[in-house]
Parts: structure tokens; C-alpha cells; sequence
């Protein structure tokens, strides 16, 4: 939790003694104060919600940044600190979450706390009461949401969903009648109860805060009958039964309240599994024959685009790497438009130019043909290929021209004193040293490419499908679309958090794995440092 | 990076005969051509369809058949110019965000020595490894809790989202400012140090200015890349009226790319000159940024 947008401007100590009251100390006070008037609002917002995790982390964040920019030992924290605040929460926070996510079963079905499933399973299996009292009802309105108002024992009750029934004062109404005012509540009219029909009949009014007690419901808007749980949680024993059948359902190891045989009530909560997702990612074969395919695709993707977006932008490089050259200039400037345009919006428009009934490289550039070129296994991933050559070609063009302009000339000068030909110059002293100030380059665009979602989303959707497997996954899906397909976040799908999360971890080891090999090699650190 | 053409190219030519022209240089024309063809082929393309009459893909197929302002109009009954605003809003406040929070921390990493700063550039070493937008998932669900107790950060809030954006402002671009950063003299602080400057008066009135060129680069990189980003602002935005281009345009083409593309041509076109604009006009600049620190020269 970021101590809310103030953070965005720090405030920065134009001295750094306190006791110094220039107009620099001034602003800070001022933003500071901002800052912890924000900040005291955030806790209190908590307190109230009993979001606590977030109390906590709101709180370490202020008294932080009081003590940095009030103390005057930490200079350099006054600095860092806001950068340093939205890194934590919203990168390595994330990060963490993610990885503790992967241990859990949380999704559709196993989407809240045991407290909450249990809550949630007592108000779906309400029913009537045999028998009960009805109650003379009115429909009712607190301003924003629609509630009932109940006569009981000649005690007027009134509430909403989310407030349960309590007793109203100075309410009147005919004896045995539903009430016509009811003070603090507007009552609805006839015409008003028709037209919200659909709400008014899926409307359930608690009784009190315990869902055990059940609810009040209509049909008709006039009678009110009380509803009560068909279960029962059975707190000591941590067991729901069922007062109709007598089934003891008892929680097991998944997050479900259980049966003896074997069946289960709907709702679930999240309860960590260990490594169930990652197993399921290997070895459950609805998931690990896709996902080993897509992790081929990937890399082969990867590495590919890579490759192929560096030889030509270096084949052109060369090409016009030459001063005798006229209009060298123009041409680069209009080589690098590709680079220009928002990576959406090429490939969104590729995605048309490729459709195979009216895109116009099949209507116009290849006189009508029916090439699937988005549609066929082989051909969608040549033409994700082909058009992230034409995204990616000017960057490897721009960087090879000046890694080329940067050759040291000494060096090429000794060779051709030293009789080496063109190409024998250009195998052992161009390319070599090329590669050496281009290579870190070259990993950071392998690492792009590797989760270049945009791209494969944009133009394909990870399409063709895959025929032969019961997740929606396709061809040219690679590894972080397929995180966002088995998320569910599209709707597409289930909703599988947990095994997105354990996805995203092992993207995270193989990127950072790969990465962090490579930057040794090149010797980064020593250099940074 | 683009060094000026050598002013004894013209003579050259002159004295060459045709047969080496073309050996040594008019193959290289030929390469040129074909590849600016390649390069621009679908960008006159988008233009031309963005002033077909037709509007749809198919009617788009021959350039220049018609030349209308029609879809150019068209957008404005739809949420298009909503969108243009939140994608601006949300990348001008996140590189505006990013430098000045990156710029902050590259100038403590920079000039200040105190424990933990190997400790933490390390870790922004490590960091810069693992994309932000790999924890889609988590920033969703954080996204959802916090949206419990302060709706205005929570899911569907641009400020939600800028904020997720600016939690990947130190790992991206700090080691980029710090390099830039140790080039500028220590002499320079020092001098004003002992002239009886504070820290912050050193930093803010001097420090930035002699460092402005990668305050640019690091604005421009950060606005272009918030610009097109797509599954973070999916992912977070929710409602139509809060969607950024990328989300928005990819609706129209994902559902009834036939009969939006007109709408979607007159769109891109519209979303892609600023940024084209900045590229072509800071080229330089941006060039040298992405090349710094590796490529010397």
C-alpha cells in the first residue's frame, strides 16, 4: 500500500537540519503533513474494513517515511524512499504473492477463507421454514438499496441485504398490516415493487449477523417468511450437516466440506497444496502435453525472433554502413518507422492484413489467394515470425550501426596491413567484436521476446487451438499467454490462480536463470560497480 | 549514431565507372528500396484504409481508391477520444513518476555512501530480471483487496494502475540514470558544498540540469513503453470508460475485425503520431539511450 498519490512528488529537505526553518523545510512539512493526514485516513479505511494485512504495511510505510525525511541520519533515504515504497509493494510484493499463490488451490470455487465459504454456504441453502409464521411485509429503501420492513409481535423490523433486521420506532400502519411509513426508510409504491420485481423476489434480509439464523424472503411483496440454513455448521466438531438428510460433511484437505461418500458442497476455501500446481503443470496431461509444447514454441521463439531480427537489421547495417552512400540518412529514418509505431498497434494490424478471406496480402500482394496465414499450426507461427521481424529489425538496425561506427579503425587498418581480405576482416575482427558490445542487447531482447504477450495475443490469441487438449490453448501460445488463459482473468476459462501463479514462477526461474548467466558472462556487475 | 555523409562521397561517384558504381554502391540502393518497401508497405496501407469510404477490411484492399474523412469522423461517436485521454493521462503521470523517482535514487546511489547501497544496486541488478507484468495475476488480486478499503486505488482506477506502473520504476531504469549519473564531476557537488549549498538545493538546481539529456531518454522510453502496454492495463481496467488505447482498439479488432477496420485504421493512425512524432524528433536521443552502457561509441 502506497502512502496515496502525494508520494508521486516527494518531499525533498532543501536543508537538511531541521531546527532550519527556510521555505524548502516548509514545503516538506507541508507535504508531509499531507502525506500523514492521507496516510491516518488509509489506517482508519482499514481498522474499519479488518483489512489488516494492508493496516500494517500502510503503517510500516508512514512511520518509515516520517523517520526518513524528519531524521537527519538518513540522507540518502530521502532520496530512495519513494521510489524505494512502490517497488516494494508493487513489484516485490507481487512477486512474493505470486510465489505464495503457487502454493495454494486458489480460484473458482477456492476463492475465500474457510469463514467466508462457510458463511456463503449457509445463505445458498436456505429454505423455508415449515410451518412459519408469515409476516406482513412492505418494501422498503434506505436511499441506495432495497430492504424489507417486517411486522412481528406488532414490533415494526426493518433492513437491507447487507444490514440485518433491527427494530424501527414510530413506524405505523393498519393492525396485522404491512406498515405504510416506516421513519428512516421510504416505502415503495405498488407501481415502484413491479418494476424492480426481479430484485424485490432474489432479495434476502438477514435475521441477524449470524447467517445461522437465516433470512426473510417475498414472493409477493406483501408476506414476508422466514428462511433458515439447510445446513449446519457445527462449530466444536468443524463439520456442516444436513438437517434434512443428516450427511455430516467434514472439511478435507482440499478446502471442501466433504461427505463420507464422497460428495462435496459447491463451496470451497483456499488452502495451500504444496507443489499440486507445479505437479499439475508437469505431470497432469491436460496441462503438461500443452505446456511442454508451449515451452518449446517459446524459446524456439525466442531465440528465433532474436536471431532473425539481428541479421537483418545487421545485413542492413552493413549495407548502408558505407559514407559514399547518398541519402543514407532518409533511408534509416524511414527503416526505423517500424520501431515507431506501439507494438500493439503493428501487430493488430498485421492481424488484418493477414485475415485469409479479405486481408490484403492474400486479396492484393498474392492476387486472392486462401493462405490460413493465421490459421494454420505451421504458417501462424511463420507469420508471428515474419511480422515480429518487421517489429523488431530496426532496433538490431539501429544497434548494429552504431556498434559498427564504433569499430576501433586501428584495428582494421593493422588487418589490411596484415593482407587479411574483406571477408576474412569482417569473420575475425567485425563480427567478434560486434557480437562482444551488442550481447547484452541481444539477452535483454531474448528476455523480451520471451514474454512478448502483446504480440502473440494481439495477433493470433495463441490460436490455432491445440485439437487435442481440453484447455484452451493453441499453437502459437507461449509461455505468459498461457499464464493469462489458465488465469481466467479473460473469462475464457475457469479461474485457476493458483496454477497461473506457479506458471509465472517458472517463467520467472528460466528468464532469470538465463539472464543472470549471460550478464556474468559479460561482466555487468564488475562494470556497474 | 547517424554520423553526417562523408562531403567527399559526391566526387567519388563522379570519377567511379558504372560497373564499380554498381558493385559498390548500387546494389546497395537496391537493398534500400526493397527494404523501406517492406518497412512502410503497411503503414501506407493503414493510412489508405483509414480514408477508405468503405470501413471495412475488405474495402480498404485498394489503396487510394477513395479518400474520405469519414472514419476520421466516425470516432467521434464512439469512446475513442476517452481512451486517447486516459492512455495520456496514465503515461504522462507514469514518466513523469518514473523520473523523478529514478533520477532521486540514482542520485543517492550516485553521490551518497552508506551501508547497503552494493547490497541495493545488486538487487536492482536482480530485480531488472523479472518483468513486473509476469505477476499479472498477484497485481490483480492485490489490485482487489486494496480496492476494499480505498475504492480509488483499487481494480478500474487509472491511479490504481499508475501506480502498479511506477512500482517497476526503479528496477527499469535506475542502473540507466546511475551510469549517466557518475559521469557528471564529483568537483561539481563539491564546490557547491563548500559555496554552502544543501544536498537538496545541489541536486535539484544542479545535479538535474547537467543530467537533463537521460531525464529525457528515461521520460520518452517509460512514456512509449506505458503507451502500448496491454496486459497489466487489461488486466486492471475494467469499464469501457477507463480502458487505454491498447485495450480499447484491441476490442474493435478482436470482435468484428471486418466491420471495424475503418474505425480501427483512423484510430491507430490518430494513436500512433505522438509517439512516432517523439521518436522521429529525439531519435538521437532515444538511440543513444538504448544503446547506453553497452554499445560505446
Amino acid at each position: 500500500m502506497p502512502t496515496a498519490p502525494p508520494t508521486l512528488d516527494p518531499p525533498r529537505a532543501r536543508t537538511s537540519h531541521a531546527r532550519d526553518f527556510g521555505p524548502g523545510f516548509l514545503v516538506k512539512l507541508v507535504l508531509m503533513a499531507v502525506i500523514d493526514a492521507l496516510g491516518v485516513f488509509g489506517l482508519l479505511a482499514c481498522w474499519r474494513e479488518g483489512s489488516m494485512g494492508i493496516f500494517w504495511a500502510l503503517l510500516l510505510l508512514l512511520v518509515a517515511a516520517n523517520y526518513v525525511y524528519f531524521s537527519k541520519r538518513a540522507l540518502a533515504g530521502k532520496y530512495i524512499y519513494p521510489g524505494l515504497a512502490f517497488l516494494l509493494v508493487f513489484q516485490i510484493y507481487v512477486v512474493g504473492y505470486t510465489a505464495w499463490v503457487s502454493f495454494t488451490n486458489y480460484g473458482d470455487g477456492h476463492n475465500s477463507t474457510k469463514e467466508q465459504a462457510i458463511e456463503a454456504l449457509l445463505q445458498q441453502n436456505e429454505r423455508r421454514v415449515e410451518g412459519s409464521a408469515a409476516y406482513p411485509l412492505a418494501v422498503v429503501t434506505d436511499g441506495d438499496d432495497l430492504g424489507f420492513a417486517i411486522v412481528d409481535d406488532g414490533r415494526v423490523l426493518a433492513g437491507t441485504a447487507e444490514r440485518p433486521l433491527e427494530e424501527v420506532d414510530g413506524a405505523t400502519g393498519a393492525d396485522g398490516q404491512a406498515p405504510t411509513v416506516v421513519p428512516g426508510w421510504t416505502v415503495l409504491s405498488y407501481q415502484e415493487v413491479i418494476a424492480r420485481q426481479q430484485e424485490v423476489t432474489a432479495l434476502r434480509v438477514p435475521v441477524s449477523d449470524d447467517a445461522e439464523d437465516g433470512s426473510i424472503r417475498t414472493q409477493d411483496a406483501r408476506t414476508g417468511y422466514a428462511f433458515t440454513p439447510s445446513l449446519h455448521y457445527e462449530e466444536q466438531a468443524d463439520t456442516m450437516t444436513d438437517a434434512l438428510t443428516g450427511v455430516v460433511y467434514r472439511p478435507n484437505a482440499e478446502g471442501q466440506f466433504e461427505a463420507e461418500d464422497g460428495t462435496r458442497l459447491p463451496v470451497g476455501w483456499r488452502v495451500p497444496v504444496g507443489f499440486d500446481n507445479y505437479v499439475t503443470a508437469f505431470g497432469d496431461e491436460r496441462y503438461s502435453g500443452p505446456f511442454l509444447r508451449i515451452l518449446a514454441w517459446t524459446v524456439a521463439f525466442a531465440v528465433l525472433s532474436v536471431v532473425t531480427t539481428f541479421l537483418l537489421g545487421l545485413f542492413l547495417a552493413i549495407t548502408f554502413n558505407d559514407v559514399r552512400l547518398r541519402g543514407r540518412k532518409a533511408y534509416r529514418t524511414l527503416l526505423i518507422l517500424p520501431y515507431a509505431i506501439p507494438g500493439f498497434l503493428a501487430a493488430l494490424l498485421w492481424a488484418g492484413l493477414l485475415n485469409r478471406s479479405y486481408g490484403f496480402v492474400n486479396q492484393v500482394l498474392l492476387g486472392g489467394a486462401a493462405i490460413p496465414w493465421l490459421t494454420d499450426p505451421w504458417l501462424a507461427k511463420l507469420s508471428v515470425l515474419g511480422v515480429n521481424l518487421w517489429l523488431g529489425f530496426p532496433y538490431m538496425f539501429l544497434i548494429c550501426t552504431g556498434a559498427l561506427q564504433s569499430l576501433p579503425g586501428d584495428v582494421m587498418e593493422a588487418a589490411k596491413i596484415d593482407g587479411a581480405g574483406r571477408w576474412r576482416t569482417w569473420r575475425s575482427i567485425t563480427l567478434p567484436l560486434l557480437l562482444v558490445s551488442t550481447a547484452p542487447l541481444l539477452i535483454s531482447s531474448f528476455a523480451f521476446n520471451f514474454n512478448n504477450f502483446t504480440l502473440i495475443y494481439m495477433l493470433t490469441k495463441g490460436g490455432p487451438r491445440f485439437e487435442d487438449a481440453s484447455v484452451p490453448l493453441g499453437h502459437t501460445d507461449i509461455l505468459i499467454s498461457m499464464v493469462y488463459s489458465v488465469s481466467g482473468l479473460d473469462g475464457t476459462a475457469a479461474k485457476d490462480y493458483g496454477l497461473a501463479s506457479a506458471l509465472s514462477i517458472v517463467i520467472f526461474v528460466i528468464v532469470g536463470t538465463i539472464s543472470a548467466l549471460a550478464f556474468r558472462q559479460t561482466r555487468k556487475l564488475e562494470e556497474v560497480m | 549514431m547517424s554520423a553526417p555523409v562523408a562531403p567527399e562521397a559526391a566526387p567519388l561517384r563522379t570519377r567511379m565507372p558504372a560497373r564499380e558504381w554498381v558493385r559498390e554502391l548500387g546494389w546497395r540502393h537496391v537493398v534500400g528500396v526493397v527494404a523501406v518497401a517492406y518497412a512502410a508497405f503497411p503503414l501506407v496501407y493503414v493510412v489508405s484504409a483509414s480514408l477508405s469510404v468503405n470501413g471495412t477490411l475488405t474495402g480498404s484492399n485498394s489503396l487510394f481508391a477513395s479518400v474520405s474523412g469519414d472514419n476520421y469522423a466516425a470516432l467521434a461517436d464512439t469512446r475513442f477520444w476517452t481512451w486517447v485521454v486516459n492512455t495520456l493521462q496514465i503515461a504522462v503521470a507514469t514518466a513523469v513518476g518514473t523520473v523523478l523517482m529514478g533520477a532521486a535514487a540514482a542520485y543517492a546511489f550516485s553521490r551518497f555512501r552508506f551501508t547497503g547501497r552494493r547490497v541495493g544496486l545488486t538487487s536492482l541488478l536482480v530485480i531488472q530480471m523479472f518483468p513486473q507484468m509476469l505477476a499479472f495475476v498477484a497485481v490483480f488480486l492485490l489490485l482487489l483487496a486494496i480496492g476494499e478499503v480505498f475504492p480509488a486505488l483499487g481494480l478500474n482506477s487509472k491511479l490504481g494502475l499508475i501506480c502498479v506502473y511506477l512500482g517497476g520504476a526503479l528496477g527499469v531504469n535506475t542502473f540507466l540514470m546511475y551510469g549517466f549519473f557518475n559521469t557528471v564531476p564529483k568537483e561539481i557537488d563539491e564546490a557547491a558544498k563548500i559555496d554552502g549549498a544543501t544536498h537538496a538545493q545541489i541536486y535539484w538546481t544542479i545535479v538535474l540540469r547537467l543530467v537533463s539529456p537521460i531525464l529525457a531518454v528515461v521520460g520518452l522510453l517509460s512514456f512509449i513503453s506505458t503507451f502500448g502496454e496491454f496486459i497489466l492495463a487489461r488486466v486492471v481496467l475494467q469499464s469501457q470508460g477507463s480502458w487505454t488505447l491498447a485495450v480499447g482498439l484491441y476490442g474493435w479488432v478482436s470482435n468484428q475485425l471486418d466491420a471495424n477496420w475503418g474505425l480501427f485504421a483512423a484510430g491507430a493512425v490518430i494513436s500512433a503520431l505522438p509517439v512516432l512524432a517523439l521518436f522521429l524528433f529525439l531519435q538521437k536521443y532515444i538511440v543513444g539511450g538504448l544503446t547506453a552502457g553497452s554499445v560505446k561509441g
